[in-house]
Order: structure tokens, then sequence, then C-alpha cells
């Protein structure tokens, strides 16, 4: 799209162009440069500070922590997606007493923050008795009824992307209500939906982090131990710049895997006359899915 | 009903906190957002790969990360003195931010091909039929997803209230010290928040329908 906004450039606007790309770079290269000193300035690249890092049980625990929040990620992920199919299955349902609860249970727990739901699990169960909570717990429940609502959403909006002639030609040949969600309906809607869906996991994935602050020890929680030693002179920034390569890292590895499905995806439909061409739908944070045009 | 009650001077405390933080990131994240979002369909290929790695980037970086980093990193660093409220809102911007691009970018994929070619037809350089055609109607078909945006971020600013910030998402905390049981506290909190996010997504509705483009 983005050429169509303007002409194929001339001498001139060769020129502007030039000179404004190497202003942005200027401007950008001074940004970092900034920064760099900032750091450089106040002794964060002393090697007093990386020390620690080249100890094995330190490497140790950052493997530790990253296992952590990956267990917290595969759990939660599996979970919201089974949460989201029965809850898409339950709302798509003609009997209002199944659709009705499963509208509000999905509208209630995509406005709740996700943060306030693993605190309510944390904090406040316990008191009552519950005695099973975990920081664990509390970040896979958390992660999963806020996911689940969000993924449910996607799911209908897969669903209801597809042409009616799908579900109305199921019904012809005789299949029953089941049989077309399952058989029709469901197979295309995850497959048109698959990109989203893996966006969706690139959220939860980052949302991990919020286990943090209910003290599950992933990722951040061992940045914040390791920041604190002070006979390293607390290198709390050196281990922010170590936590957030390997977070960065993680979410991009899973947001190339959203791309390349939707490449892959895209490429596959490209042959037949499918009405979805263009980019897939976009999804932003909390679940809004933008429509393919 | 005795515990909201009770204590409403930390509710209304805690929430006009969120409502603060909620206001400033907005307005931040809306101008940021809207500069790189010019960044990434302009026509000059070094702003386009900036806003390119600066929203891959912040939008694979957890938000908890950012502030994290804001909290313990940004003091270390010599310079001015900031509060944990002015870092949050840094924080909640920078990040809501490359949401705000990413909405306004898939507005502009959704104006009709034509409507840039006769911008540019009719003489317009980028500039103009930017600001004169594209982000007008672009602005109209943005305006729901922008929404879900901000809904986001109302949510996302709990976040700062595990940093320090004594926000909505803190009232448990200290509440807890009044004896308050946590459970009841928290419900509350959470209903609020359900109360404001549905007034944002009645807001979003009304925009929607009166600001409709009839295509």
């Amino acid at each position: 799209m983005s050429s169509v906004l303007f002409d194929v450039p001339g001498p001139r606007a060769v020129r502007r162009g030039r000179i404004i790309g190497a202003l942005t770079i200027v401007v950008v290269a001074a940004i970092f440069a900034f920064i760099i000193y900032r750091f450089y300035d106040t002794g964060q690249f002393t090697a007093k500070k990386w020390e620690l890092f080249t100890f094995p049980y330190v490497q140790g625990q950052i493997v530790e922590a990253m296992l952590n929040t990956l267990r917290a990620f595969a759990v939660a992920a599996v979970l919201s997606l089974v949460l989201g199919l029965i809850l898409v299955i339950g709302r798509l349902s003609v009997h209002k007493w199944i659709s009705g609860p499963c509208i509000a249970f999905v509208e209630l727990f995509r406005a709740i923050p996700l943060l306030i739901l693993m605190m309510i699990m944390y904090y406040g169960l316990p008191p009552l008795g519950v005695s099973f909570v975990t920081p664990f717990v509390a970040v896979v429940t958390g992660l999963t009824l806020y996911n689940g609502a969000v993924l449910s959403e996607v799911f209908r909006a897969g669903i209801e992307s597809l042409p009616k002639g799908q579900s109305e030609a199921a019904y012809a040949i005789g299949l029953r209500k089941s049989q077309v969600m399952r058989m029709i309906l469901m197979p295309q809607a995850l497959r048109a939906m698959a990109p989203v869906i893996v966006s969706q996991l690139v959220v939860v994935l980052k949302d991990t982090a919020l286990g943090f602050i209910v003290t599950y020890q992933e990722l951040l929680y061992t940045a914040k131990q390791l920041g604190g030693q002070f006979q390293f002179d607390s290198p709390i920034i050196p281990s922010t710049i170590v936590i957030a390569t390997i977070y960065i890292s993680l979410c991009l590895v899973l947001a190339g895997v959203a791309k390349l499905i939707e490449i892959r995806t895209r490429s596959s439909r490209s042959g037949k006359s499918g009405k979805k061409k263009g980019q897939a739908p976009v999804v932003l944070e909390g679940g809004a899915v933008l429509p393919v045009k | 009903m005795d515990t909201l009650l009770n204590n409403l001077d930390l509710f209304i405390g805690g929430f006009t906190t969120t409502v603060i933080l909620f206001a400033w990131s907005a307005v931040f994240a809306l101008v940021l957002g809207l500069i790189v979002g010019a960044m990434r369909v302009s026509p000059v290929p070094s702003m386009r790969a900036v806003g390119t790695v600066y929203v891959n980037l912040v939008r694979n970086t957890p938000l908890t990360l950012l502030m994290f980093f804001f909290a313990f990193g940004y003091p270390k660093l010599d310079l001015p003195q900031l509060t944990f409220t002015t870092l949050a809102i840094c924080a909640l911007s920078l990040y809501t931010a490359t949401y705000v691009a990413e909405a306004l970018r898939s507005g502009i994929n959704t104006i009709p091909l034509g409507q840039a070619e006769a911008a540019r037809a009719i003489g317009l350089g980028f500039g103009q039929s930017m600001t004169l055609v594209i982000l007008p109607q672009a602005l109209r078909a943005v305006i729901p997803p922008m929404m879900s945006v901000f809904i986001a971020l109302l949510k996302n600013t709990t976040v700062a209230a595990g940093f320090g910030v004594a926000e909505a998402g803190r009232i448990r905390a200290d509440l807890s010290e009044r004896g308050e049981p946590a459970i009841i506290v928290l419900l509350w909190v959470a209903l609020i928040f359900v109360l404001l996010v549905a007034l944002l997504s009645i807001a979003q509705r009304r925009l929607e329908i009166r600001w409709k483009v009839a295509r």
C-alpha cells in the first residue's frame, strides 16, 4: 500500500528523501548514543557489573527462570486454547441459557485487568481457605481466563468470516450442528485465524512477565534478584539487558512463526478465487480484531 | 459494601491516579503513535525502517519489562530524577504508541487504492495526500480499533501498581494493612474496572456509529 501513497520519486524528491533519511538516521543515532553514553558514564559497562553472568550457577539460574517462563506460557497457551474453543462453541449455541453465560463470561474476563485477575488468585483466595494457589497457579489461571476469552472472540471472528454457504451446504447434506461445527466451520476458521491465534500466543508469552508482580520466579524476578547483588555493584541494568534480550528473542521467534503461517496460508490461498486476499487480520492488544478488507 | 465505603479515600485516590496515568499516556501514545505510523508509510526508506524496527521491537517486549527498566534501571542513570508516576507514563506511552501506530497503519490500508491514486493524480504530494485525503478517512476507520487500544491501555495501567505507583492495582496492598479482606477489595477494584471499560466501550460504539464512513 505504501507504494501507492507517493509517486516514484523524481530527482528532487530523491535528493530531499536522502536528506530526510540522513536526518532520521542522525536523530536515531543521537538518541542511541545518548543512552549508551549514559550507560557508560554511570559505569554500566564495567567488568565488575558483568562478572556475575560468567558464573555457571547464575547462568543455570537464568535458564531455570526461562524454563519457568516457558512452562507458564505453555500450560496457559494450551489451556486458553481449550477454554477459547469451549467458549466459542457455547457462544454460538442456539440455546440462550448456554450462549448467555458464555457471552457474559467472555465480556467479563476481557474487561478485568490481567494483573487484577492474578492478584485475586494469589492474594484473594488463600485467606478463604484455598491452599493450592502457588504463584504458578495464579499466573496460569489469570492468563487462561483472560486469553481464553480473547481467543474465543478470535475464533468467532474466524467462523463469522466464512461464507454463509459453507454452513448452509453442510446442513443441506444432513450434517448435525456438532458435525457442522467440527467438520466444516472449525477447520476453516482455525486456518483463517492461525496467524492471529499465534499472535495472541505472543501476548500470552509477554504477559507471563506479570508473574513477576505476584512473585512467580520467572525471568524478571531473576533479573531483580541478580540486579540486587551488592558484591557485584548492583548490576540491575546489565541484568535487565540480559533478561530483555532473552524475552524479546523468545517473543520475536513466536511472532516470526505467526508471520510464517500468515505467508504460507496466503500463498496457499492465492491460487483460488478466495474472497480473502490482502493481509491477514491484525489483532490488537485486548483481542480486537481489525476487519479484513 | 462496607469495605468500599469505609475506605473510599483510598479507592478514590487509587482510581484518580489510574485515570491520570491513563490520560497522560493516551495523549503521549497518540502523538508518538501518529509519528511512528506516519514514518511507517513514508517514502523515505530509512524512516520506514526505523518505524518498523521500533514497532516490532517494542511490541515484542513485555510491558512489565519496560516498566521494570524505567522503575529500577532509570534511577541508576544519573538523569533528572522523576517520580515513579512519570516513569510509568513514559513506559505506558512508549508501549501503547506501537499499537496506535499499527492501528493507524491498518486504517490507512483500508482506504481504497483509488483514493490515494486520485490524490496523486490531481498533483498532491505525499504530505498533502496524507493530511487532506488519506488521514481524514483513515482516522474514521481507525476509531474502533483505536478505542480498543485505549481500553487495553486503561487495563495496562495496573502494571504500574507493581512498581510502587499508588494506583488502583495498589489498593489491595494498602488496605491489607487496614485489615480488610483482600478478595473483597480486589473484587471491588475489578468491578470498577469493568465499569470503566464498559464506559469506554459505549463511547466506542457511539463514535463508531457517528463516524461511520458510508462507502
